[in-house]
């Protein structure tokens, strides 16, 4: 699987045009900035929102992420796990996160961050409930988006996030819901 | 020579995308571009069942003494049908410069709505000016 490895650096190299990431962090902080004030400090409606503006990211970044690289498709779940982590934040966020925790069935996994670039310089507010937000929440709607595209309908769900509790790791858990058989384009299957 | 035509067909088989290329191909009746893509579409997805051999693409390529189409399909069920003549040849890198600009300027157009016909007019341009370099 080291080749998936490559792919992801291979295009991160030479096949994308970078930002100044910190225009990216500012940008994405006074996006969540904004929609807190928006809901009024109702850190669920924040969460919901993230997700769904992920969500309708992903499913647009995965034709990218298939024209960029010619990935096959993954034979299983422990492949697509490898793709998301290696190839897709790799070439999007130059991020690798590490895939641990595999349930007894291959059909959840969770993606833990060393890194974020998102979070880079938040402190939350300091409002009772403020650790209920999901702060990268954005991450896990792209990974749904992205999933449902090539027919693997997941949850994707942050269980912790350093930046509420510095003691704790930034892990997204996603589980596989199921394959969406009837969805497979025919010479796809 | 050169591409002659794309068409793009999202999942459904419905066409979103159809553009003549140079000045060889007679305009057609635009419900004519509908029903082609529809029934290569169905022609695509039979040949994935008849096919002898499991887990078949399904019709890639067709050869005619005037003209060629190929069909490539991303995973995500988006078809490029490109004709072209006989002689051309690097179809791979035809093809997946065209899913790039897909990628590019269609779907990371804000206002693309999934699904519906491209209207995109970068899209339109990038792509003109990309074919009219392949020889």
């Amino acid at each position: 699987m080291s080749k998936v490895r490559s792919v992801g650096e291979e295009v991160w190299k030479h096949k994308t045009d970078k930002i100044n990431s910190e225009l990216l962090t500012l940008t994405y902080g006074s996006i969540v900035a904004q929609l807190v004030a928006d809901f009024d400090h109702d850190y669920a409606k924040v969460n919901k929102q993230l997700d769904k503006m992920g969500y309708n990211i992903g499913l647009r970044l995965i034709e990218e992420l298939l024209a960029k690289t010619g990935l096959p498709r993954c034979q299983n779940f422990r492949d697509t796990a490898e793709a998301v982590a290696k190839v897709g934040f790799k070439m999007f966020m130059n991020i690798t996160p590490t895939i641990s925790n595999w349930s007894v069935d291959s059909k959840q996994f969770s993606l833990v961050f060393t890194e974020n670039p998102l979070a880079e310089f938040v402190e939350l507010p300091d409002k009772p409930n403020a650790r209920d937000l999901w702060y990268s929440n954005i991450y896990a709607g792209v990974i749904r988006g992205a999933l449902e595209m090539v027919q693997l309908q997941v949850e994707a769900e942050f269980v912790s996030d350093a930046v509420q509790d510095p003691s704790l790791p930034t892990e997204i858990r996603v589980r596989l819901v199921k394959v969406l058989e009837d969805e497979i384009p025919p010479g796809e299957d | 020579m050169g591409v002659k035509s794309i068409y793009i067909l999202n999942k459904a088989g419905g066409l979103i995308f159809q553009r003549d290329f140079g000045d060889s191909l007679s305009k057609l009746d635009s419900n004519d571009y509908l029903v082609i893509a529809g029934t290569l579409h169905s022609v695509h997805a039979i040949t994935t069942r008849i096919s002898p051999v499991a887990g078949s693409s399904g019709l890639t390529v067709m050869e005619t003494p005037s003209f060629s189409l190929h069909i490539f399909q991303s995973q995500t069920g988006i078809k490029f049908m490109i004709l072209t003549d006989r002689q051309q040849y690097g179809i791979d890198s035809i093809a997946s410069r065209i899913h790039h600009l897909y990628s590019d300027y269609v779907m990371k157009n804000p206002f693309y709505t999934l699904e519906m016909p491209i209207r995109c007019e970068k899209f339109d341009r990038y792509l003109g000016a990309y074919i009219s370099t392949v020889a």
